[in-house]
């Protein structure tokens, strides 16, 4: 599938780019809020939106875009920082090139590097105009005079020279491509996809060096202990994706014929409930067409439900599961009745890896777009690795037509520490 | 229940219990004290209605004190109030007092414990009774000892004493004496002469149990040979499921019964899972909407129906002032939403039903049960044991009929029934919709001129006074006609509830539009129609002082001629530091409001502070300060516990909720469908300053912040971003679509 | 089936359905009055109890799973006459209204202190939220928990 996707630039040049970087650059003094214009600010609000900046620069209880909140990798934990204009701890340092640049290449205001936590690889495809109104529209937030928590890096990690050489290996942008014959509307969406939305930075495999494998654009990933399904051919969900159930998933992070969002993708909807709505159907109509393969081999065969055999192969699960699931996923619960899908027609079930099955076992569900919508409380603290183990063979049994997964007991110890549950 | 004695562990299964066997068997004297009596009103409190003394308050031989009172404990403290108030006037410590409470079999009818009327109707009857009862005890002493009355003293201990020292005891004397004496007005008040526990913050007496796991709750009631019972229903009010498979509940092990009379059905089992789990099989079925299909869209959308207009308020002329102010307010569909579900335990034995229910009002409840099971009333007996949250009328008295019911099908065996949370959600009463609208203009000086108020209201009361007020006598065979809505009238009002301004205005116009017909279930809930109306009235209060250039709390003064009223409005302020409060920045802000509850209940003024977060419209509420002044303060510590916790409920309705529901049925399902409040959303801290009024009539409290609280909010909102929400909740997405990027 | 549960130190032999949750076999089976249905689907919090050490919902843990595990209820904290310090601080605040959620919070608040013996404003709050109290108790839950927890008992800024 390469449907819009990005076109990458030579790798040596991209490589001078970095160095270049390294140089550092003018530290112009940033504009006054008023230089802005209204319609300036207001783009940059709906932008800052899709691009879900809030979702990774709030602090759980903290000022919006102040920083401070804990993003989990394979090299330890980095706290992202203060996005207010703050002048000493925040973006008031940036001038607008110097805030385009860190979007673009990755490059501090003092020229120090970036860690790709910032996913400037997809901005880098942003428009010039688009970073401008996101700036904007950052510098006329409140500023919150809040100093960088320090990141627990292992090493080379820790050492932010060391990002020069990831960039060099893996950072190559290149500019967005428009599909020809395709509607705007599609491409509206391939961009925002690709760019600020940094659907990739989750939905894409990463390597072992924790950098999106281009080459798999959207086959699924892992962020922060959770599986970010495919979302192309791939895609495992049971009901065929159309643009409008992928909108309403997006819009609500929840859509009956599928699932709740869960995980980190439940920032993404709260910010994407309140974006623009014509982006969020360009959004949807990109991904439905991406996905479209899948639903057409998957035809109109019925979602699974072997209760039977699935009690018969897996009686601890099926025992653990009437007590602790039933009273919401079982027939005749209020749940059902109110609209909420049976578990057949969530994707989790029918994913390769019981990951997802497993984190939200342990993490539940929060509702995304506010207090009111979709929850699940989490077991973490009360079911035993086994336990949970056995919950998720019985899934597997009872509501998909796939293989069992293996090792699940030890997948729900690493389920536990990848998300915080150790 | 009984109250102080040595350990209540197993009060409820022991106490009420023993009671309420040898109750059934053989009547007592006081059971069949016959219909009321009408008294001159000289008699204060509900001695108007029951002036017998023994009716309230009874002696033993031994000297033990028996108080009886028809209110019921809700969690708002009353028996231990009752308790101080009892001790108080009878000089007896009060850990030496059995309190009985709302009990068709042993109780004064004193209707529902509702409205905030429990300390103005029993406290003040128990306070007199027990002035009676001293006065009459002392007289008898003075007669035994030789002595004249007045100069004999109560030594704290039950007994009185002569100059002489020499001692009478309260058992000794009564046991010479009938109290099936009528109340004389006047008795004297030992409160009067400075009394020491009435006044003091003496600690509850139901939280021991309820912090250690002891018995509270009808909840927690376990008769022997006890079944568990569901009942069996659509999602919500107006539904039914359609061919439920009975068959298949009744085959499953452990399942004693399935009671079905109609389109009632519950199923009964001997364990309470099992039950449970009979109940989602049952729910399996499709179900369908019995009642006209709801209005989707805007949530006042029934109140457009064919209305009972009335006008309650008139004062012609001042019309024409320099400046005139105009706004419309609302409020949705809001629910009880206790956190234990509704709960009763009822038992057929030798053609007596009795049940145990947290109903509001056990008199009015055995009165409809008694239809419902087509039962002489004097084989009904009704018996208040607490529930969880009670906020006005939530399921207690349905699920009370459910238990009766199914224990119809099992004679000789109790059957606890509990409703599921969803059945909670789906088929409680409500707190109905409501719109205002006010209008005003100012004179030059900036003072108001004339005042308009119009308020649009479905009913405030469906409580059951007859079987077609609960939700299963519609569903028997034949049904009952459902009760047709009333309002209530005034001074008290229902949804016209405080819709008269407090404030002076010379000249004014109030007119209630009563829409009878309401989409969903209407019932009181807390606080009435005093809530949109203090709400609305409040914010406007604060949009004319705007208007006038005037600071809120100042411009409420100057239309104050109350001299509680301002005592509390400016001693609210005071503490609050309204005076020397930041100036609003765009982000934080203050606001203010008052009421009087019903225009004739408690005094409570609210201040609060609040931030909104620009990005996402979130409102989070720091300090608030409260004053409060409901007369003669008997617990203070309770009386400040009520206050609390109306204006912390408060913020929830205000902030966050709104019944949702489709053209079929109610989509507030379950907290995730209908959140309220959690520890994050309350305010940083709530204080609230009592002004007591020792010698002044008690006035309920239990009801006076929920306007306040809610309009305070809106105003705070107002003043830190210029935002002025008029609809309720002050949701973050209105809040956020009103102040923009 | 038969299943032992440890509860408040004490081994219970029951005999129940393996799915069961703990909540019907606490209140049903072992007469405990403690942790109360208010939902049974994990969302108020009026069931907790401890399950070795954490707050746990009564309500959504079959009774299989709970065996062998150490739990604990309200009752196993105190007494009305011998209350535990945290069920002490609950009665000098008068931390109850309608009361129906206070066992479970109790417990919940417990596992926190066990945990983290003087937590901030902030961990009580994040904490606490699973629970629901609708009468409004908040301010005087918070207190009673400083008040356990050696806190000052008025609010410091969360």
């Amino acid at each position: 599938m390469s449907l819009g996707w990005k076109t990458p630039a030579p790798p040596a040049a991209a490589l001078a780019l970095a160095l270049a970087a390294c140089t550092g650059g003018a530290r112009l003094p940033p504009p006054p809020p008023q230089t802005f214009s209204a319609a300036e600010i207001e783009k940059g609000a709906e932008l800052a939106k899709l691009a879900d900046c809030q979702g990774c620069h709030t602090a759980d209880g903290g000022q919006a875009f102040a920083g401070g909140r804990p993003l989990k990798s394979p090299f330890g934990t980095i706290y992202t920082r203060n996005i207010t204009p703050d002048p000493s701890t925040g973006l008031g340092r940036y001038s607008r090139e110097a805030f385009v640049r860190a979007l673009r290449r990755g490059v501090r205001f003092d020229g120090a590097e970036l860690y790709p936590a910032m996913p400037y690889d997809h901005f880098a495809y942003a428009d010039d105009a688009d970073l401008g109104a996101l700036y904007a529209y950052l510098m006329t937030r409140r500023p919150k005079d809040r100093p960088p928590t320090p990141n627990e890096l292992i090493p080379p990690a820790n050492i932010r020279g060391a990002v020069a050489i990831w960039k060099a290996l893996f950072f190559h942008p290149g500019r967005f491509q428009p599909t020809p014959g395709q509607s705007a509307e599609f491409n509206r969406g391939a961009y925002l996809v690709q760019s600020l939305g940094h659907c990739g930075a989750c939905h894409t495999p990463h390597n072992i060096l924790d950098a999106e494998e281009t080459k798999k654009p959207l086959q699924g990933g892992v962020q922060e202990g959770w599986y970010a399904p495919p979302l192309n051919a791939l895609s495992p969900a049971s009901v065929p994706w159309t643009p409008e159930r992928v909108y309403r998933f997006l819009r609500t992070g929840f859509d009956r014929d599928h699932s709740a969002a869960a995980g980190p993708m439940g920032s993404v909807v709260r910010e994407l409930a309140r974006a623009p709505e014509p982006d969020v159907r360009a959004l949807s109509v990109y991904l439905a067409t991406l996905m479209q393969p899948a639903s057409a081999a998957k035809g109109r065969a019925a979602p699974a439900d072997h209760a039977a055999q699935a009690a018969a192969a897996q009686p601890a699960g099926a025992a653990l599961y009437a007590g602790a699931c039933a009273a919401c996923h079982d027939a005749g619960a209020a749940m059902m009745r109110e609209g909420r899908p049976p578990l057949q027609f969530a994707t989790p079930p029918q994913e390769d890896r019981p990951t997802d099955v497993i984190q939200v076992i342990l993490q539940g569900v929060q509702p995304a777009t506010g207090p009111r919508g979709p929850y699940m409380p989490a077991f973490a603290g009360t079911l035993s690795d086994g336990q949970v183990a056995a919950i998720a063979a019985y899934v597997r049994a009872r509501y998909s037509d796939r293989p069992p997964w293996k090792d699940l007991t030890s997948a729900v110890a690493k389920g536990r520490r990848q998300g915080g549950q150790g | 229940m009984s109250v102080g004695a040595p350990s209540r562990r197993d009060a409820l299964a022991g106490g009420a219990l023993v009671v309420a066997f040898s109750m059934t068997g053989h009547a007592r004297a006081q059971e069949a004290r016959g219909p009321q009596k009408t008294v001159p009103p000289a008699l204060p409190g509900s001695l108007k209605t029951t002036p017998w003394l023994d009716a309230w308050i009874r002696v033993d031989v031994t000297g033990q004190i028996t108080v009886f009172t028809g209110k019921a404990e809700l969690g708002q403290g009353i028996k231990t109030a009752l308790i101080q108030i009892a001790a108080e006037e009878l000089d007896v410590p009060p850990q030496s007092l059995r309190l009985i409470t709302a009990d068709t079999g042993q109780t004064p009818n004193e209707g529902f414990t509702a409205g905030s009327h429990s300390m103005q109707d029993s406290g003040t009857a128990i306070l007199n009774a027990a002035a009676n009862v001293r006065m009459i005890l002392g007289q008898a002493a003075a007669r035994r000892l030789g002595v004249a009355a007045d100069l004999l003293a109560t030594t704290g201990e039950g007994r009185f004493k002569a100059p002489d020292g020499r001692l009478a005891g309260y058992g000794e004397l009564a046991a010479g004496l009938s109290l099936h004496v009528e109340a004389q007005p006047n008795a004297p008040l030992r409160s009067r002469q400075g009394g020491k526990l009435m006044g003091q913050d003496y600690p509850r007496v139901d939280i021991p149990a309820k912090v250690t796991g002891g018995q509270a709750y009808v909840q927690d009631l376990r008769l022997p040979g006890m079944l568990h019972a569901r009942v069996v229903r659509g999602p919500s009010f107006g539904t039914e499921l359609t061919g439920p498979d009975f068959a298949a509940a009744q085959a499953m092990p452990g399942v004693v019964a399935v009671a079905r009379n109609g389109r009632f059905a519950a199923v009964i089992a001997e364990r309470e899972w099992t039950a449970v789990q009979a109940l989602q099989r049952l729910q399996q079925a499709a179900w369908r909407r019995t009642a006209p299909p709801l209005p989707e869209g805007r949530p006042e959308a029934g109140l457009s129906g064919a209305s009972q207009d009335q006008v309650i308020f008139d004062k012609p002329g001042g019309a024409g002032g320099a400046k005139t102010v105009k706004a419309r307010y609302s409020r949705p569909w809001l629910m009880h939403a206790a956190v234990g579900p509704s709960c009763a335990v009822a038992l057929l034995r030798n053609g007596q039903m009795t049940v145990w229910t947290h109903s509001q009002g056990v008199y009015p409840l055995r009165g409809a049960l008694a239809q419902l099971l087509r039962m002489p009333p004097d084989k009904v007996r009704c018996i208040h044991v607490e529930g969880s949250g009670c906020y006005g009328h939530n399921g207690a008295d349905d699920v009370a009929a459910d238990a009766a019911l199914a224990a119809l099908a099992v004679p000789g065996r109790p059957v606890r029934m509990q409703w599921m949370r969803e059945q909670e959600h789906g088929w409680e009463p409500l707190g109905c919709v409501q719109v205002g609208e006010a209008e005003a203009s100012l004179d030059a000086s900036g003072r108001i001129a004339h005042f308009r108020y119009e308020v649009w209201s479905h009913s405030h009361n469906g409580r059951p006074m007859t079987a077609g007020g609960l939700v299963a006598g519609a569903e028997v065979d034949p049904p009952f006609p459902p009760q047709v809505p009333r309002p209530i009238p005034m001074p008290e009002g229902g949804g016209d509830r405080n819709a008269i301004p407090i404030y002076a205005v010379p000249a004014g116009r109030v007119v209630s539009h009563f829409v009878r017909d309401a989409p969903l279930r209407a019932s009181a809930l807390r606080s009435l129609g005093a809530h949109l109306n203090i709400f609305a009235i409040e914010c406007f209060m604060d949009e004319l002082a705007k208007a006038a250039g005037a600071d809120p709390v100042a411009f409420r003064l100057a239309h104050l001629d109350d001299p509680r009223a301002r005592d509390v409005v400016s001693r609210c302020a005071e503490a609050f530091g309204w005076a020397a409060r930041r100036p609003s920045d765009g982000r934080r802000g203050a606001g203010f409001a008052f009421a009087r509850y019903k225009n004739l209940a408690s005094y409570c003024a609210v201040a609060l502070e609040v931030e909104v977060e620009h990005e996402t419209g979130a409102v989070k509420v720091g300090r608030v300060t409260a004053a409060v002044d409901a007369g003669e303060a008997v617990n203070p510590n309770g009386l400040q516990n009520q206050i609390e916790g109306g204006i912390v409920q408060a913020l929830s309705w205000a902030g966050l909720e709104a019944v949702g529901f489709d053209a079929a049925h109610r989509t507030s399902f379950d907290w995730s469908a209908y959140p309220i409040a959690r520890f994050k959303d309350v305010p940083r801290s709530v204080a609230v300053q009592v002004i007591d009024r020792p010698g002044l009539p008690f006035l309920g409290a239990g009801e006076a912040s929920q306007g306040p609280a809610s309009a305070a909010l809106a105003n705070a909102v107002a003043d830190a971003c210029g935002a002025r929400i008029r609809d309720l909740p002050l949701s973050p997405e209105r809040v956020k679509g009103a102040i923009g990027v | 089936m038969s299943f032992v549960l440890t509860i408040n130190g004490r081994d219970h032999p029951v005999d129940a359905s393996p799915e069961t949750p703990l909540l019907y076999v606490l209140r049903d089976d072992l007469r405990l009055n403690g942790a109360k249905f208010g939902c049974g689907l994990g969302q108020c919090g009026a069931c907790t109890v401890q399950v070795d050490g954490k707050a746990a919902y009564a309500c959504l843990l079959p009774v299989a799973a709970a065996a062998g595990r150490r739990i604990r209820t309200v009752e196993g904290l105190g007494t009305a006459e011998a209350p535990s310090p945290l069920q002490k601080a609950f009665m000098v605040e008068q931390a109850a209204q309608c009361g129906y959620c206070i066992a479970g919070m109790i417990m919940r608040a417990q596992a926190l202190l066990d945990a983290t013996p003087r937590p901030t404003e902030a961990e009580i709050r994040a904490h606490m939220q699973p629970n629901l109290c609708r009468c409004g108790t908040h301010m005087r839950i918070l207190r009673a928990i400083r008040r356990a927890a050696g806190l000052p008992v008025e609010a410091a800024s969360a």
